[in-house]
């Protein structure tokens, strides 16, 4: 009795997480699938299955292309800065501060306000007539920007909203899994003469490798996901269209525009379905590329 | 951990997994005790809390609870998702124009309201409000109208006069019979006011669409559902007229209903705003107390036209259709259209009131008295029923974004009127 027990046990305590899973995770990539394959109104239903055609009008859509552009640009333009700037700023954190937990504390603040607030707020720190940036431009001569007209000046605006978001819960991250680096390394580098700098390429950076990757997983799946910031940089009629030309449309926004707007299920599915092959992509890419750094032994 | 520990955790567990199917059962049904919450999703400002209150009290045991989504698009989001999926839609919802096509398409998910006595009351709407939510079989009804857009152009009195334009409403209705007209004084005004940070509309989607609904029965889609926006004349019309107001530079180049068109209201980024009805309201809470008796209201060009309206719909969800039935039935009725009139300037469907004294005369103060009766009800007595397909939607939002793209010299118009086709065509998949 005891030793079924003793086997069953574990399989228990796993099993609400697989359950869990399996309902929201599993089935509905599954349901996607079938749904991805079919001509399917949101309202009206099920209009006959269509093998590929969404895939392959999907091949040839230049506003997906678009906004895939736009996803992988702002991406790249929040994730990059943000993740030096978090490794930067836990290493700061770790050394000798005074009210070190009240500073630990105030990274993490942007990261629980709503991200309807915080879309409201850089909504308006970046509009165009009013807005506070383009009141300084005017202040030291120059001419204000239209922040959500060009493709540029948006994305900016929206990576500045997601790294202000998101570095601070990095770099706790970073931070929690730094203090476990041994002190003794960051000693014998000191005795060698090491500069702050070398100390932190040649040991923070390798110790953290594990860390580096599971953050940068976290970072990219979220970046690849990317919808309420940029819905909300631009509020107001058919914001999900991302501006007037889309220029800072992403895929996660062209899917809810599909599926809700345009009553296209089926291809809004397809989009979701590319979406998480993207995804797959990026994480392989990005273990493979952070493998490369090396690890102290 | 013993062997008790062990079943315990095991327990704790396998209760978590069980709690966890059993929230996605729904929230618990509150009839039990005699009471039921009644749960209203709106969009914007009806101005039911009085009439929640007089219901309340007519019906005991009833409490209501509203919700209002300030941002149409994101409602219309959340209310496709949640009649797709037959949950959660509330128990009384509000259906606008654009979407009753498309609603209609899952006339199987709302409570038919002809099961409910709807023959009596029908002819008591306009009938075009009548039609719009009932199925081309003519067999469902799933909503009751409550308002509808009757439209007039409000302005700034005080822009106006600053530009030497006059600023009396009879006056200011002849500068603009025709939307030529219209362009013609936007160019005086801008002539007159010499600041770059004024200009005589806010956007020109706003105007755009308020040509468009007023040139034809019928817009993007025939009544076929097939696309006619290469075709309809009114469609290019309404493009020729608001491009040509960007050339004219008369556009403040604000996203309609963003952050910074509200502020363009308290700023007087613009001197006009074309004015359904329920606008009047918009434009109140966004200009704020400090521009009462600024704004004015005249007639619009064109003499009349159309823009907005909604039903009220009970879904077949709702565990109280009983008292949502009813309460929509007061909320549309005489006395509920009467009070959203009041409160938000919605202007009723039903034709019998247009003819009361309380309507007839009414006045809205903040406008510097405008008799707001006798203009709005004067454009919805001469209301056409305009047709809009399921897909009205997404390929007035193609139109409308490459409007914008072409207000915002991202391209020429020539190159826009392309794009729009062909966007158009794209959406109307």
């Amino acid at each position: 009795m005891a030793k079924t027990e003793a086997r069953v046990a574990p399989y228990a305590f796993v099993s609400p997480f697989f359950i869990v899973f399996a309902i929201f995770g599993f089935f509905p990539l599954v349901y996607t699938l079938w749904v991805s394959l079919h001509d399917w109104s949101l309202l009206a239903g099920n209009q006959g299955f269509v093998g590929l055609a969404n895939y392959r009008e999907l091949m040839h859509d230049t506003d997906f292309w678009r906004a895939m552009t736009n996803t992988i640009g702002i991406f790249v333009l929040a994730t990059v800065p943000q993740l030096i700037l978090a490794t930067v700023l836990a290493q700061v954190l770790n050394s000798k501060l005074r009210a070190r937990t009240f500073w630990r504390m105030g990274v993490l603040l942007p990261n629980v306000t709503s991200v309807a607030a915080v879309g409201i707020i850089f909504g308006l720190i970046f509009a165009r007539d009013y807005g506070i940036v383009n009141w300084a431009l005017g202040t030291i001569g120059l001419d204000p920007i239209d922040w959500q007209g060009h493709r540029w000046s948006s994305w900016l605006a929206i990576s500045v909203m997601v790294d202000w978001r998101w570095t601070g819960y990095n770099a706790l991250i970073l931070l929690a899994s730094l203090q476990a680096v041994p002190k003794e390394l960051y000693e014998a580098a000191r005795i060698d003469g090491a500069s702050a700098w070398r100390q932190f390429w040649s040991i923070t950076v390798p110790m953290l490798r594990p860390t580096i990757i599971f953050v940068s997983i976290v970072a990219t799946i979220g970046g690849i996901q990317l919808f309420t910031e940029p819905l909300l940089f631009g509020s107001g009629i058919n914001a999900i269209a991302g501006g007037s030309t889309g220029q800072f449309q992403t895929v996660a926004m062209y899917l809810v525009q599909q599926a809700f707007t345009g009553q296209r299920f089926g291809y809004a599915s397809t989009v979701a379905w590319v979406l998480f092959l993207l995804i797959a992509v990026f994480a392989i890419i990005n273990v493979a590329l952070l493998r490369r750094i090396k690890s102290v032994d | 951990m013993n062997r008790t520990q062990r079943i315990a955790a095991m327990a704790v567990s396998a209760l978590a997994v069980g709690v966890l199917a059993a929230g996605c059962g729904g929230s618990g049904d509150d009839s039990s005790d005699g009471k039921v919450t009644l749960r209203v999703n709106l969009f914007g400002k009806f101005g039911y809390k009085d009439l929640y209150k007089q219901f309340e009290a007519e019906h005991p045991g009833v409490k209501i609870v509203e919700s209002a989504e300030g941002d149409l698009g994101k409602y219309n989001t959340k209310l496709s998702q949640q009649i797709a999926a037959n949950a959660a839609a509330g128990d009384v919802v509000a259906i606008e124009e654009g979407q009753t096509v498309n609603f209609l398409q899952s006339a199987d998910k709302f409570v038919n309201l002809q099961d409910h006595g709807y023959a009596d009351i029908k002819a008591d709407y306009l009938p075009y409000v009548a039609d719009a939510a009932t199925t081309a079989d003519g067999k469902t009804t799933i909503g009751l109208g409550t308002d509808v857009g009757g439209l007039a152009m409000c302005y700034r009195r005080d822009l106006f006069e600053k530009a030497g334009l006059p600023v009396e409403r009879e006056e200011v209705a002849k500068l603009w019979p025709t939307w030529q007209d219209f362009i013609a004084t936007g160019e005086k005004f801008q002539q007159g006011i010499n600041d770059p940070k004024v200009h005589f509309i806010d956007a020109a989607t706003n105007t755009y669409n308020s040509i468009l609904m007023q040139g034809s029965k019928e817009t993007y889609f025939d009544r076929d559902n097939k696309l006619v926006v290469d075709s309809n004349p009114a469609v290019k019309n309404a493009w020729d007229l608001s491009t040509e107001m960007v050339d004219a530079g008369l556009s403040a180049k604000l996203v309609a209903f963003s952050d910074e068109w509200n502020a363009g209201f308290k700023n007087g980024a613009f001197a006009t705003v074309a004015c359904p009805a329920w606008m009047t309201g918009t434009i109140k809470g966004n200009a704020g107390d400090a521009l009462a008796g600024k704004w004015d209201i005249a007639t619009v060009p064109g003499g009349s036209g159309n823009w907005g309206g909604s039903w009220l719909a009970v879904p077949k969800s709702s565990k109280h259709q009983k008292e949502a039935i009813e309460l929509i039935k007061f909320l549309s009725s005489k006395t509920g259209q009467m009070g959203a009139f009041e409160s938000e300037g919605r202007l009723p469907s039903l034709p019998a009131l247009y003819d009361t004294p309380e309507l007839k005369d009414a006045k809205n103060d903040y406008f510097n008295n405008a008799p707001t009766g006798q203009l709005f009800v004067a454009g919805a007595r001469n209301l056409e029923p305009v047709y809009l397909g399921a897909k009205n939607v997404p390929v007035r939002d193609a139109f409308e974004n490459v409007l914008r793209s072409v207000e915002n010299g991202q391209r020429s118009q020539a190159d826009g009127w392309k794009e729009a086709i062909k966007a158009a065509q794209k959406a109307a998949k």
